[in-house]
């Protein structure tokens, strides 16, 4: 471990003389390499992206519910010559862009990019990270994608409508759709920029977590948090080159007419697609072996932070450390040989659908394990209601119904029904939402404190956890029934179907306690933004917890630590017999005659 | 507060449960089923539903028992100081497992009716060619010789007739971009794939109107490509034919 302490002090000298002098406005806030700024630059950008999103998801369910009637306000803003209605066109590109921004700008540059850069270097006792360089330009690689995006709103034919996996022949095709026009090259030049940032994260994200970390700190003393990222990581760097190939190949058969994804022949829309000789299904195996792991990326940092708050408040050792990151490893792994499981109804060879169904149903033992660890960490705990606790609680509630629900889809016969139905976009919310979305709102409440030095309100943010736990379920618990009556997705007025027809009404309440849900968060904005400013200051460690990051100051300034921190063992040491607080920080030295112990997994 | 925390997440498999108990009555749930092979997977339905409803709310419940018992605020016992336990673990991975395992294997079957055992490798002629198309569903039947591709050939759109009781081959294709040829009540989804052919067999038990929905997203038009399908005794479907080919005839 000495040569970790020498490393990391050598890189806080050169660290030091290097921004050792003011580094002015612009240095320090814009084009930061402090990795707090960066993550607080990520948490603030998408976190907009969030109200973006949130905005495009209510209009997609005011069309739900009441189709081609005007909406109130912006109807007449946005579509005056379509008498304030929505048009056909114009939904199909509110639920691309909906879930594209959603996954792309919020979801997983929320947890990699916000959390990931603020509590990697903290919680590893690392100065920063590895290359703050390349860290600050992973994020402003964003900015070229936010651009593409935002700009595709306003080109002829409007943004991407393809849908956010923009299968060809339908997205390849320049006439296939309004959305295909434009739109699509820039959606895809955009995907690319945020690869390219992704790319640029993950490689650090690894460089830093096996090279920095403070003397003491093992790899099993790495708190879940950490592990997730590392996974994710992972995750990222195998599978983002795939998916960037594919976004080439696609941006190429729309550019240059290389038809990678265009079968012979083709003629859309009363016009040639081009000389053609590919194979639509190439893309989606391409797209869906990036976009299935993308899944894992989008959940396991939110299941890491959860990890730590659960324990944290239960004031207990969280249950079973190890094979919770055994379950991790299994996820990764096992995440990518189930790519064909979005592919059951495709036309792949149907024998290859039975060896994904297999490997998918065997990919649900490893959240079932986490689920499981989660409930034994709060059996015989001193459990304390905080709202990050409240968030983090309603994270398992809610996994444990998307996890469940997945084993629906897993099952092909019965994929063969819901497939391409609103049990699907239940099944997603649930774990995107309900389990990702919750875990980031009990993030931002747990590790506020530490960002700004500066409390949320808990009262508020209690009320915050209530309307939106309820509003959530009322909005996406009924598209499992939905679904079971074989309520199709991405329909502009799928009440022109006979068989939909009865479906409005359930329709109407859930766009209602979505509206009510939208609504919900204004009190989080508030909370957020009046605690920036005027929440009681705090200590270093408000919660009592025990990793790196409450060891700094609050907030942390430039370099992090104060004092070198020394790791004496793992981080979940609350409730330790060997001291008299209910909490043994990961840097505390053991009290005489008590060396050998308090390591997690020794019992 | 902890009492009222706990409750909450208590509604949430009383709900839960709650929910799919109303549904049925209230037209919310699966469609009547008039296919041969629709109640092996309305039966894999029930099947997984109840498995995991009753995971669902074992497992709610404890999250709700355990936050109401272990509630700082209401008990003082201290905690349980453990790291885990290498027994639970055993049996919490490997239940689960063999249950997985369970369904997976259990369902190889019927998938296989639906998506292997093709009739059309055997010898089954096709009853008839769909080909989707921005928005709509172009027919092809054989004719009186039996044979796509001949002059006989009966065109059509978006009127998909079948004779009940009788195994149909449908050869699906695309003339553009991906569509789903799903047909709720026969338990039969398929995307149609530009520059695939590929077959999708069934056999309806009862005749009716029923819908053809495509579900797979096709550009803006794709809520209107609405097809039906029209089961009808085999002697109605004859006529039907005839008069179908009469009035292509007629207009030639
Ligand atoms: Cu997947
Ligand atoms: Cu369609």
């Amino acid at each position: 471990m000495s040569s970790h302490a020498i490393g990391s002090h050598a890189h806080e000298m050169a660290h030091a003389g290097e921004h050792g002098h003011a580094a002015g406005f612009l240095g320090t806030y814009v084009f930061s390499r402090d990795h707090k700024v960066i993550g607080i630059q990520f948490l603030f950008s998408t976190l907009l992206w969030f109200v973006v999103g949130g905005l495009l998801a209510l209009a997609v369910r005011w069309q739900l519910a009441w189709p081609w009637k005007e909406m109130p306000i912006v109807g007449p803003m946005l579509f005056s010559a379509e008498g304030g209605q929505i048009s056909p066109e114009f939904y199909t590109m509110l639920f691309t862009m909906h879930a594209s921004v959603m996954i792309f700008f919020v979801i997983i540059p929320i947890l990699a990019g916000a959390f990931g850069n603020f509590l990697i270097p903290l919680m590893i006792g690392a100065d920063d990270m590895a290359f703050p360089t390349l860290n600050m330009l992973s994020y402003w690689f964003m900015w070229p994608a936010f651009l593409c995006m935002t700009l595709s709103f306003f080109v002829p034919g409007g943004a991407a409508a393809a849908g956010w996996t923009g299968y060809p022949t339908l997205a390849a095709v320049w006439t296939a759709a309004p959305g295909s026009e434009m739109g699509q090259t820039l959606w895809l030049l955009g995907l690319i920029f945020v690869g390219v940032s992704s790319m640029m994260g993950s490689v650090n994200y690894l460089t830093t977590i096996i090279q920095m970390r403070a003397p003491g700190m093992t790899m099993f003393r790495l708190p879940m948090t950490i592990w997730a990222m590392f996974i994710t990581a992972v995750l990222q760097a195998f599978a983002l080159p795939v998916l960037t190939a594919a976004l080439f190949m696609q941006l190429l058969d729309r550019t240059v007419g290389t038809g990678f994804f265009i079968p012979e022949g083709l003629v859309v829309n009363n016009t040639s697609a081009g000389a053609g000789g590919g194979q639509t299904l190439l893309w989606q195996h391409l797209f869906w072996f990036y976009s299935h792991p993308a899944v894992y990326i989008m959940i396991l940092p939110a299941m890491g932070m959860v990890s730590d708050i659960i324990s944290c408040f239960a004031r207990k050792p969280l249950f079973g450390y190890k094979p919770m990151v055994y379950s991790i490893c299994g996820i990764a792994g096992l995440g990518f040989i189930v790519w064909g499981h979005h592919m059951f109804m495709s036309g792949m060879n149907p024998y290859l659908g039975m060896g994904f169904m297999v490997s998918t149903m065997m990919i649900a033992l490893p959240s079932a394990v986490k689920v499981f660890n989660w409930l034994g960490t709060i059996w015989g705990a001193r459990i304390q209601f905080t709202t990050p606790m409240l968030f983090a609680l309603s994270f398992v509630s809610m996994f444990i119904i998307g996890g469940l629900s997945g084993i629906f889809m897993a099952a092909t016969p019965v994929d063969i029904f819901i497939h391409d139905t609103y049990f699907i976009v239940g099944h997603i919310h649930y774990v995107l939402f309900g389990g990702t979305a919750f875990g980031v709102f009990g993030g931002i409440y747990f590790w506020f404190p530490k960002m700004f030095g500066r409390m949320m309100n808990e009262f508020w943010g209690k009320v915050h956890f209530f309307l939106s736990f309820v509003f959530f379920n009322g909005t996406f618990y009924t598209m499992h029934i939905l679904g079971a009556g074989g309520f199709p997705r991405r329909l502009a007025d799928p009440y022109h179907y006979a068989s939909f027809r009865d479906m409005q009404p359930l329709n109407q309440f859930m766009t209602i306690c979505a509206l009510a849900m939208g609504a919900s968060q204004l009190i989080f904005v508030a909370n957020f933004f009046y605690s920036m400013f005027f929440g009681p200051k705090v200590g270093r460690n408000p919660w009592h917890a025990n990793t790196l990051e409450w060891f700094a100051p609050t907030p942390p300034g430039h370099g992090n630590f104060d004092m070198q921190p020394i790791v004496y063992r793992g981080p979940y040491e609350y409730g330790s017999p060997e001291v008299d607080t209910d909490y043994y920080p990961q840097t505390q030295p053991p009290p005489e005659g008590h060396e050998h112990t308090g390591d997690a997994g020794h019992h | 507060m902890g009492r009222f925390w706990s409750l909450l997440f208590l509604s949430v498999p009383i709900f839960g449960v709650g929910v799919f108990v109303w549904a049925p009555s209230h037209g919310y749930g699966l469609p009547k089923d008039v296919s041969a092979h629709g109640h092996q997977i309305d039966h894999l339905w029930n099947f997984i539903l109840i498995l995991t409803g009753l995971v669902f709310v074992a497992t709610e419940v404890v999250l709700f028992w355990f936050l109401w018992r272990y509630d700082a605020a209401r008990h003082a016992d201290p905690v349980k100081y453990t790291h885990g336990s290498h027994n639970l673990e055993v049996i919490w991975t490997i239940l689960p497992a063999a249950t997985l395992l369970f369904i997976a294997i259990y369902q190889m079957n019927a998938w296989a009716d639906v998506k292997i055992r093709n009739p059309g490798a055997e010898g089954m002629p096709i009853t008839v060619e769909v080909t989707g198309r921005q928005f709509e569903w172009r027919l092809r039947y054989p004719g009186k010789d039996g044979k796509l591709g001949t002059p006989d050939d009966i065109y059509h759109v978006n009127d998909l007739h079948i004779p009940v009781n009788e195994e149909i081959l449908v050869a699906l294709k695309s003339a553009d971009v991906l569509h789903d040829f799903f047909l709720p009540e026969l338990r039969i989804k398929q995307d149609a794939v530009p520059g695939m052919q590929i077959p999708v067999w069934f056999k309806a038990t009862e005749t009716g109107w029923y819908d053809l929905v495509c579900a797979e997203l096709c550009g803006w038009g794709h809520y209107k490509m609405k097809g039906r399908l029209t089961v009808e005794s085999r002697k109605d479907y004859d006529k039907w034919l005839d008069d179908m080919y009469a009035a292509q005839e007629a207009t030639k």
